[in-house]
């Protein structure tokens, strides 16, 4: 599988991360590295076999739909670049 | 002192023949002395080290007993620490505190463990040479020229320089397994879930494994002991009881099957590598194991598999750092909220980090679904099966736990693909979700080498014993890198 230089920036887009244009060329060679290299799975016979999503092969295990936490906004907000009156702010931007 | 197991000085401390005190301002000395060649700290969290020495000894005065009372050791920096800076090696969390404690860091802290500081890692546990952090490259204790492995790489020199008595770390595709090989270390990944993740910064969560980095099986045991349970925070936590680890490994063997995968030995594997292995073994059948070939089919997949699941999981997991709520914000300019996310995240990541958050949205996008993603799991299942297959004849299955001793610094750095075949021998135990342990079985050229013992779900105590066994008869654990005796 290759990539083109368009489906990194559509990648890029979906994943939201802004990738500056010289680092394009060398993306597009080492995502169809790897790309080509996980291809190899083509080839396996998977037919009849379930998808594993658990190694253990357990499901969920559920709680009691109950409170457990206490509000700690504010210890929380302590990692934000900018916050005012227990609101997140974000740079002013007019469309 | 530095050169004591976590067991002797355990041992030590509480029989008050050194104080807490002591011990950590040891270490602490050692790591202002040493680490600069190294760099395996982050973050040292000296004034709270001390103070949770002093607080060691008091309870030790009082007669309190607990496995590792007063006992300095370090955790990876992708476990959040209460008002301790966790970055995860990268940009994006410089500035993090954390607001609680993982389980794991909690449950060490209440067996009386003291934290020295928090260690180097490749960015977000994405690397197997511990260069990708944003904050330098990890050296290796035995040839500063060399790479520690990854991505508990910090970790791995920390414990191998005497620079802490023990270290925590994560696998989810060789991260333990593999530094501690190319450390000369004893590295233990538990089964899938019978660590808390709750506090571990998520990269792939049906991958993600804590474990240890120490000098020997019995450290091995201590440190699970303590760490090991179940946990209502954590959705995937086993609920299964927790042996007396440190009395598993005193047990005789027994009878035990060895089962050897003789796929492992062929032209992808350093022959000085093989050769070390191969005489591991012969120690084996003479501490009395029957050893005996195994085939695993489909293992071949295993790290095409991982690099379809794993970056799957990490684009979703990664999705949360968006720069506002914390992490890395941007100071240029933005047009627009979608272009303020971009740019916090495209300047937050490292290199290797967008790599495979794009490989993952790629594998989980609409059209490549099924072919990429669906087949892998698939795969997951045919590699988890070759092992059930493999149990039911044998007790464990033995090889190497890497295709070579440690490699030079920015020598595979400019092939991802190359790095990612580091691991083609521990990834099958994180897709499966069994219990693996790299132990130190010979040198090559100076640099030590290492032997992986893969055991059945929830075997921790038989794969401990195993191994202690092993090092009762062998001392390449034992060796220290003279540099920083």
């Amino acid at each position: 599988m290759s990539l083109q230089l368009e489906d990194i920036q559509k990648l890029g887009q979906l994943a939201r991360l802004r990738i500056e244009p010289e680092k394009v060329p060398d993306l597009v060679a080492k995502l169809s590295g790897i790309l080509s290299f996980v291809d190899q799975l083509k080839a396996a016979d998977t037919e009849a076999v379930a998808p594993m999503a658990h190694p253990l092969d357990r499901t969920q295990r559920l709680r009691p739909d109950t409170v457990t936490e206490s509000d700690r906004h504010e210890l929380y907000q302590e990692n934000s670049a900018s916050v005012e009156r227990g609101l997140y702010l974000v740079p002013k931007v007019i469309e | 002192m530095h050169r004591h197991t976590l067991a002797e000085s355990a041992a030590a401390l509480a029989a008050g023949s050194i104080s807490s005190l002591e011990l950590t301002r040891h270490y602490l000395d050692r790591i202002e002395r040493l680490d600069g060649r190294l760099n395996s700290y982050i973050t040292v969290t000296a004034e709270r080290a001390l103070e949770q020495a002093r607080e060691a000894d008091r309870r030790i005065a009082r007669g309190e007993k607990a496995p590792l009372l007063g006992v300095p050791i370090a955790h990876k920096d992708i476990f959040c620490t209460a008002g301790v800076r966790t970055t995860c090696g990268s940009r994006m969390l410089d500035g993090f505190v954390s607001p609680y404690d993982a389980t794991l860091v909690e449950r060490l802290e209440r067996a009386g463990a003291v934290m020295l500081g928090k260690t180097n890692m490749d960015e977000f546990a994405m690397g197997s040479s511990s260069e990708t952090s944003f904050f330098g490259p990890v050296r290796n204790p035995w040839n500063l020229d060399c790479v520690p492995g990854g991505s508990s790489g910090g970790s791995a020199a920390a414990v191998a320089a005497g620079l802490c008595a023990a270290a925590t770390g994560t696998d989810t595709g060789g991260s333990i397994r593999q530094p501690a090989a190319l450390a000369g270390l004893t590295g233990l990944k538990p089964t899938y879930g019978r660590i808390s993740r709750y506090g571990m910064i998520a990269f792939a969560s049906s991958l993600d494994h804590g474990g240890s980095l120490t000098r020997t099986a019995e450290d091995a045991a201590l440190m699970l002991g303590a760490m090991a349970g179940f946990d209502e925070r954590d959705s995937t936590s086993l609920d299964e009881p927790v042996p007396d680890y440190a009395a598993e490994i005193g047990k005789p063997l027994g009878a035990v099957t060895i089962g050897v995968p003789e796929g492992f030995f062929d032209d992808g594997l350093d022959a000085a590598n093989a050769s070390a292995v191969r005489d591991a073994i012969t120690v084996l059948e003479k501490l009395g194991a029957d050893c005996k070939p195994v085939e695993l089919p489909n293992i071949h997949l295993s790290v095409p598999t991982y690099y379809v699941v794993a970056p799957a999981e990490a684009s979703s997991n990664l999705a949360r750092y968006d720069g506002i709520r914390f992490g890395h914000r941007t100071s240029a300019p933005v047009a627009d909220l979608n272009d303020f996310y971009m740019r916090n995240r495209g300047e937050g990541f490292g290199d290797e980090v967008q790599r495979r958050i794009l490989t993952g949205t790629y594998v989980l996008s609409s059209g490549y679904y099924d072919a990429y993603y669906i087949k892998a799991q698939k795969a997951r299942r045919l590699i988890s099966r070759d092992y059930a297959e493999a149990f039911a004849k044998v007790d464990f299955i033995a090889g190497p736990t890497t295709p070579t001793p440690a490699f030079r610094l920015g020598q595979k750095t400019s092939d991802p693909v190359e790095m990612y075949l580091n691991d083609i021998y521990t990834i099958g135990a994180d897709l499966a979700g069994l219990p693996a342990i790299s132990i130190p079985c010979g040198f090559v050229g100076g640099l030590p080498v290492g032997l992986q013992l893969v055991g059945p779900h929830l075997s921790e105590g038989p794969l401990l014993r195993l191994a202690h066994h092993f090092q009762r008869a062998t001392d390449w654990h034992a060796r220290f890198p003279a540099e920083f005796d």
